[in-house]
């Protein structure tokens, strides 16, 4: 008999610590409305100092929610959305926004600073916010390409020549979000028609599929600090412009010059919004922080911590970014709306043309 | 009974119900045609072929390897034992996405057997068995040679006396004794190889698919929660099935055996044969297991002064608010809420289970604890999501949620760890106890809790060691001001540059030491009736 009572005081003491939990966590009414909470995907960083400063002179509490890489984190929000775990949600991308929309994850608010993005970044409606962009390029290990006197490649019809068998690796298009985009960046380069017979060819002249950016870059790609320790044999990966910047950012001592290039012909620009949830607890604060990342301050802070270009005018972009790393004069891009058209019968098609 | 159930009412079962009743409800009315719809697609038949056929033969491979290394741990005494254990049970409870890396160092280009023979294994199907037999050795290892250990050797002797050679003494005497051990062990690697994720994805490339991966693929690339609903249910049915029949292994083999303590059946190898088979389990345990760790330490070393551990201590870095070291501390502390929370309900679960009146449904319950380590963490985690979301229990942004993740796992390594102590308590005792007037509580105290107090320790100290490396369900729920060991290595992988990458390593040898060093007490722990784990 007193067993029951021994399981009942500890189902009690459980319940007790849980509700303790949740009200620190809730905190009350009062506090609730001075706290606004940002959900993202693990790639979001910010200088301390820039976040302390918003939350002094906004006086919220900013809460940072990281729902794992960028697609898992637009699905998680999509399921979450009548109960949301935030108020604002920030890091959907052009691939997927439109599965965002679809689903109506976001409700409207035009961002004060709105009028400072550049040009061509804006998306019709005023559901999401631009903040940011950043370009998938193919990356070259520089030193390679010198001790084999071959000139790096400058344009996706460079990959398919004999001179370049064998040198490229890229990712999974259907896992990774580098891997997309370069799939994405052929469709929009060879249209609807023409993607598949380049695919073809690349596979033909050699090109290796591993299943993230971690593995071709760390593992495969011989400019990087993993690949040399691997003895990598690929100067050629599928990563991103601000990638060599990286290298040199990265590194101790830092050398003069980044030990990779990106070939410009080879972009596809991504660009990263922003959007107030719908049935947000705390839209007002919400939107104060949707303004707070359109401000200078944050996104003259956001190169070296997210490795992205800002969208605003004026806002600086870092010396190392335009010494190592030039954006990308004349990307390819495409409408969200195309992509959500065709993304899932591409990535099909691409499977069973390049995997199988 | 009443915890542990509601604990995996709460946190397992309603969770994954949740979600998969999301991905088969349409309208309101259930989609059960989505089954045989999915089922009929050719590329989901071909992962579950895939996933069959490289648990069988990982499996096969692990027994094949890990059976002499049972016998000699158990038979042989030898200096640095105790170490080695503990050595080969680390890359158990390290998570895949640390030494993944180091693995490829071993099968991959420029690695081992590319040195020697010219032979590159990654991304073909072998890198991916060698990996099991890589994470899975010790389960056999402590499972059969931890029974092994046991069986008293002069059975066999007399045997030998009676006229039997000694591979018939073998046949007829240990192996049937040793059986049951066997079986359990290749049901654990079976499990843990037809589940497997990390290890497929990094090792395997694209091109190979398990079950698990598929399930993560379509929850969370493709956002296609019908088939993804599917598949957990096959997945479901499949571990419950493993389960069955590993548990009726189990039973079976509690029951006969007269076992000895582990101290008096080792001794010194004798003879040329002897050493040779020593020395060739060493030289396995060299290569496959203490290798590739290796290599994540001498990377982490690559820098002059210890600069990547060095520049572990600044937040400069930008990919955290924090400095990465601080992961450390974050680790431990999830560890202790884990371990004491798993403690807490495998113990009470343990305790029920051993009860004599304990029937056919607790019985049953047993198997059931186990189903965590057979679901999918990206199953449970985005069922918190849709579960767990209101208050009281709106838990999805509470630090609780990593440790009651972390908990899921190591609640069966607490319970298959207590049960057989437990179940060798004479009855007796307990009875005479009562008789003279002591209340159950305690009865518990003064009888159970001084003969279990080693095993709940080494429970413990199992569930503490899995906590740690723990890294499929936390990905999903850690915070970004408070990541794990796991997490910020995942993270510092993620992203471009020397220090990152360095730093990664760094962590991952950190993470491998504080692993090493709670499994090397445990040994120091062991007792003689908890050779399951």
């Amino acid at each position: 008999m007193s067993s029951k009572k021994y399981f009942a005081v500890v189902v009690g003491l459980g319940l007790v610590a849980l509700s303790a939990c949740g009200s620190s966590d809730e905190g009350g009414s009062q506090s609730e409305s001075k706290t606004v909470t940002l959900v993202s995907h693990n790639s979001w960083a910010v200088s301390k100092g820039v976040l302390a400063a918003f939350e002094k002179e906004s006086g919220y509490q900013v809460k940072v929610l990281e729902d794992g890489d960028a697609g898992q984190a637009v699905n998680k929000a999509i399921l979450t959305k009548d109960n949301p775990q935030g108020d604002v949600f920030f890091g959907v991308d052009n691939t997927l926004l439109s599965r965002a929309l679809d689903n109506g994850l976001f409700q409207s608010y035009e961002a004060k600073g709105a009028d400072t993005i550049k040009a061509g970044y804006r998306v019709d409606g005023d559901k999401v916010t631009p903040i940011d962009t950043g370009d998938i390029c193919l990356n070259y290990d520089k030193a390679w390409f010198t001790e084999h006197k071959l000139q790096p490649p400058t344009s996706y019809d460079d990959l398919i020549k004999p001179a370049y068998k064998n040198l490229l690796v890229t990712e999974n298009a259907s896992t990774s979000s580098p891997g997309l985009g370069f799939l994405l960046g052929t469709a929009a380069k060879y249209g609807d028609d023409g993607w598949e017979a380049y695919w073809t060819k690349l596979k033909a002249n050699g090109v290796k599929v591993v299943d993230g950016w971690e593995q071709a870059y760390n593992e495969e790609f011989s400019g990087s600090a993993g690949g040399k320790k691997a003895k990598a044999d690929r100067p050629l990966v599928v990563s991103y412009a601000s990638s060599p910047p990286a290298e040199v950012i990265y590194a101790d001592p830092k050398p003069s010059t980044a030990p990779t290039g990106v070939v410009e012909g080879t972009c596809f620009r991504q660009v990263e919004y922003a959007g107030l949830l719908r049935n947000a607890k705390n839209s007002k604060g919400g939107k104060a922080l949707i303004d707070f990342l359109l401000t200078k301050k944050f996104q003259e802070d956001m190169p070296l911590n997210m490795f992205v270009y800002p969208v605003v005018e004026g806002a600086a972009v870092p010396a190392e970014f335009t010494k190592y790393g030039p954006a990308a004069k004349d990307p390819e891009t495409m409408d969200p709306a195309k992509i959500a058209d065709h993304r899932d019968d591409w990535v099909k098609s691409w499977t069973s043309l390049v995997l199988k | 009974m009443v915890v542990p159930v509601a604990f995996f009412g709460l946190f397992f079962a309603w969770p994954v119900a949740a979600i998969v009743a999301r991905g088969l409800k349409t309208d309101g009315s259930w989609q059960f045609g989505r089954i045989a719809d999915v089922l009929a697609q050719s590329d989901i038949r071909h992962v579950l072929w895939f996933t069959t056929w490289q648990a069988l033969a990982s499996t096969a491979l692990t027994l094949a390897v890990a059976l002499p290394g049972a016998y000699v741990f158990a038979r042989y005494d030898f200096p640095g034992k105790q170490i080695l254990r503990a050595v080969v049970t680390v890359p158990f409870v390290l998570p895949t996405v640390v030494v993944g890396t180091a693995f490829l160092a071993l099968v991959g280009r420029g690695g081992l057997l590319d040195e020697l023979w010219g032979v590159r294994l990654d991304t073909t199907v072998w890198a991916i068995l060698l990996a099991h037999v890589f994470f899975n050795y010790a389960v056999v290892v402590r499972t059969v040679g931890g029974l092994w250990a046991q069986l008293d050797p002069r059975q066999e002797e007399a045997a030998r006396m009676l006229g039997a050679s000694s591979w018939r003494a073998w046949r007829k005497v240990t192996l049937p004794a040793l059986a049951p051990a066997v079986a359990a062990a290749a049901l654990m690697v079976f499990l843990f190889t037809f589940t497997s994720f990390g290890v497929v994805q990094i090792l395997g490339g694209p091109t190979f698919s398990t079950l698990e991966v598929e399930i993560y693929r379509q929850t969370s690339e493709i956002f296609d929660l019908g088939t993804a609903a599917v598949l957990t249910l096959v997945q479901f049915v499949a571990v419950g099935a493993i389960l069955a029949v590993h548990a009726w292994t189990v039973r079976r083999r509690e029951s006969v055996l007269r076992l000895v303590a582990p101290e008096t059946t080792a001794r010194r190898p004798r003879g040329a044969g002897q050493w040779a088979l020593l020395a060739g389990v060493l030289a396995t345990i060299a290569v496959l297991l203490v290798l590739p760790l290796a290599v994540l330490v001498q990377r982490s070393l690559d820098a002059p002064d210890f600069g990547y551990y060095r520049a572990l201590t600044s937040a400069d870095g930008g990919v955290f608010l924090v400095p990465p070291i601080e992961a450390i501390g974050n680790s431990l502390e999830y560890a202790v809420a884990a371990t004491a929370i798993a403690v807490l309900i495998g113990g009470l679960a343990a305790a029920a289970l051993t009860r004599r009146d304990a029937g056919r449904f607790v019985r049953g319950f047993d198997a059931l604890l186990m189903l965590p380590l057979g679901v999918s963490a990206v199953t449970v985690g985005f069922g918190f999501l849709i579960a767990l979301d209101e208050p009281p229990l709106d838990l999805r942004a509470s630090w609780i949620l990593v440790p009651l993740a972390q908990a899921l796992v190591g609640v069966p390594f607490v319970v298959r760890t207590m049960l057989p102590v437990l179940r060798a308590v004479d009855q007796r005792l307990r009875e005479a106890a009562a008789v003279l007037g002591a209340s159950p509580w305690r009865v518990w105290r003064e009888v159970d809790l001084p003969l279990v107090r080693r095993a709940l320790l080494i429970a413990a100290g199992f569930a503490f060691a899995v906590s740690l490396g723990e890294f499929g369900a936390t990905v999903f729920i850690a915070r970004p001001d408070n990541p794990t060991l796991p997490v910020a290595v995942a993270r510092l992988l993620g992203r471009a540059g020397d220090l990152n990458y360095g730093q990664a390593m760094a962590l991952s040898t950190i993470l491998m030491v504080v692993c090493a060093v709670a499994l090397l007490v445990l040994e120091r722990l062991r007792t003689d009736r908890t050779g399951e784990f």
